[in-house]
């Protein structure tokens, strides 16, 4: 159920990435589609009433497994979070030199290149 | 002399280019010369250790953290000829930039962003980790978001635009299958999902991954009808980062890539097999179509990559030892030829000023070094014999017939033709028509892009010797073939 939602979430990016006429609108949903698909990773990792994954020595190994969260999709999040922060950083960029070389936001003027 | 251990090697052709890049940065902000001798340096290196890894294979963890709990690096026989690949045409690519680079400014920056990229791109390629492959993944084409956006003209702008919104789409794409992937086979080694895929059988989520695995990396190869962003990117970019994009980068994190994860990874059946081949066909077809009416020589080529990309998905999606050997043989021929052809452009561009071919003519005595490499280029990709298009397409159109699909087979040979003629349409247009009033003053082209592209035109001739050891098994592809018809990844 609860992945549906993330996958909702990621088509309504989708949706806003195709039907955003400025540029800026695009790249912010871009970000919606990015926060959905860092939450269904960390979703994957989910246990319900799990417990934090830190180790505590007074309890044994397989039994901290049997309990605790799985770390690794927190980390894969972490990662892609700054991938992430990468391409909005750059995108942004695109988006301020093409306001300053055409003038608009708008993606439906900015089409010089055709055929 | 002490023999290297090639384990060592194989994180140092992600390290150097990395630390290179900062390097750059750092050390030759100022010195433009400095940059280039650094970047030229590395790439050397680059390509003699790609050249040294040849017949080695192995496995390298990360950190010495044992197999199920750290990354891997895989070295194999099929990693080797992509290796070859990318950092020999780095190699020439880095070569041409220091004379071509010379129209832009803030130069360091292309030296570090090309570092990047290459780092990325060896990454992709010797990735044994899905999530660590799409990391470096995710860094050569941020690598190349930037550096087609580089001269920051009008067109190159809204070119970087539409490629960073499609290509982040893709990635988006393959993150929600890295994610469901971890989520049912519960590793992200590639071996290992390989052998939980084995087990316990491909059911509907997994199936469900493999898709989006498929149009993600197609959006990255650009196959039609993921193929929106490249008539656009490719031509806007500067001359060496259009061929990087267009011979390398395009294969390296897309053909590759689909060819690891279906035969290696999932295991591929005969339905999917199927839906390749139709991405093919679509891809060659409406390629070479659509490169036959165009007036820009470089948004020609682009659409002659989709095309010829369209071949060796076709040769990969015959499933047969002999179509793996040319699909993947195309691939290295592509590398070459398409890199050199669009030095060839960057040349003409900038010599002349200009890409439209109506505008050009009679350049074959100005341009001495880009004629005669042009020419060269341009019979390797249209498929005349003794050239190594015409090999690495005859065994694709063999492969075809021999696997029964004659109707594949007479579309292959057809696009062949097309391709012919819009390459000899380029040839006559640009290099033997009537030398125009405008362009009559012009200089030769420096020697390092003339340099870069003899390099490039040797390795075109020398790759037309590879079928030397056998129509079935040319030199180096054959076992790289072997590993993918091998199926599934044993440990």
């Amino acid at each position: 159920m609860i992945y549906s939602l993330c996958l909702l979430l990621i088509l309504i990016g989708l949706y806003g990435v195709v039907v955003s006429r400025q540029t800026l609108k695009i790249v912010i949903c871009l970000l919606i589609m990015d926060h959905g698909i860092h939450l269904l990773l960390l979703l994957i990792g989910y246990r319900r009433a799990g417990a934090p994954p830190i180790v505590d020595p007074a309890i044994s190994i397989a039994e901290f497994a049997g309990g605790a969260v799985d770390p690794l999709p927190q980390a894969l999040v972490l990662t892609a979070i700054v991938i992430g922060l990468g391409v909005l950083a750059l995108m942004v960029a695109l988006c301020v030199r093409l306001y300053e070389r055409f003038g608009t936001f708008d993606v439906t003027e900015i089409r010089r290149l055709r055929g | 002399m002490m023999s290297i251990d090639y384990q060592t090697l194989m994180p140092l052709f992600v390290a150097i280019p990395l630390g290179m890049s900062v390097l750059v940065q750092l050390v030759a902000r100022r010195q433009r010369v400095l940059a280039e001798i650094l970047t030229v340096i590395t790439l050397l290196l680059l390509a003699l250790m790609s050249c040294y890894s040849v017949g080695h294979s192995g496995i390298y963890h990360l950190g010495g953290w044992p197999t199920p709990v750290g990354i891997d690096m895989r070295l194999d026989a099929l990693a080797t000829l992509l290796l070859l690949a990318v950092n020999i045409v780095g190699l020439a690519v880095s070569l041409y930039s220091v004379d071509y680079m010379k129209l832009f400014s803030a130069r360091s920056h292309f030296y570090s962003l090309f570092l990047l990229m290459m780092a990325g791109m060896n990454g992709v390629v010797l990735a044994g980790d899905l999530f660590n492959l799409y990391v470096f993944l995710e860094v050569a084409t941020i690598a190349s978001y930037a550096l087609v956006a580089f001269g920051c003209a009008h067109e190159e702008l809204e070119a970087s635009f539409k490629y960073i919104v499609l290509g982040s789409l893709s990635s988006a794409l393959i993150l929600i299958g890295v994610a469901l992937v971890y989520g049912i086979t519960g590793t992200l080694n590639l071996a290992h999902i390989a052998a939980r895929i084995a087990e316990n059988g491909k059911d509907i989520p997994l199936l469900l991954a493999f898709g989006l695995f498929i149009c993600g990396f197609s959006f990255k190869a650009a196959l039609v009808p993921f193929h929106a962003w490249l008539p656009d990117a490719h031509p806007a970019a500067p001359a060496p980062v259009s061929a990087m994009l267009s011979g390398v980068l395009i294969k390296a994190v897309g053909v590759y890539v689909l060819a690891r994860l279906a035969f290696n990874v999932f295991g591929i059946s005969a339905n999917e097999l199927g839906l390749l081949r139709w991405l093919g066909l679509l891809s060659m077809v409406a390629g070479g179509l659509l490169a036959v009416g165009q007036k820009d020589i470089k948004r020609l080529f682009a659409y002659s990559s989709i095309s010829q990309v369209g071949f060796m998905v076709l040769g990969l999606g015959l499933g047969t030892p002999l179509g793996i050997a040319g699909g993947l043989y195309h691939l290295v021929n592509h590398a070459f030829f398409k890199s050199l052809l669009f030095l060839n452009a960057g040349a003409v561009e900038y010599a002349t000023g200009t890409r439209n071919l109506k505008h050009l003519g009679g350049l074959d005595r100005k341009l001495p070094v880009t004629a005669a490499t042009s020419l060269v280029g341009s019979m390797s990709i249209a498929g005349i014999p003794p050239f190594s298009g015409f090999w690495s397409k005859l065994i694709i159109v063999l492969a075809c017939i021999e696997s029964g699909y004659y109707a594949f087979a007479a579309a292959a040979v057809l696009v062949s033709i097309v391709t012919l003629a819009y390459q000899l349409k380029v040839q006559r247009m640009a290099f033997f028509a009537v030398l125009p009033e405008a362009l009559q003053g012009l200089r030769r082209e420096p020697p390092m892009m003339a340099l870069a592209m003899i390099l490039l035109a040797m390795g075109c001739i020398a790759l037309s010797f590879a079928v030397f050891t056998g129509l079935r098994e040319p030199w180096l592809v054959g076992a790289a073939a072997q590993v993918l018809t091998a199926g599934i990844f044993g440990n």
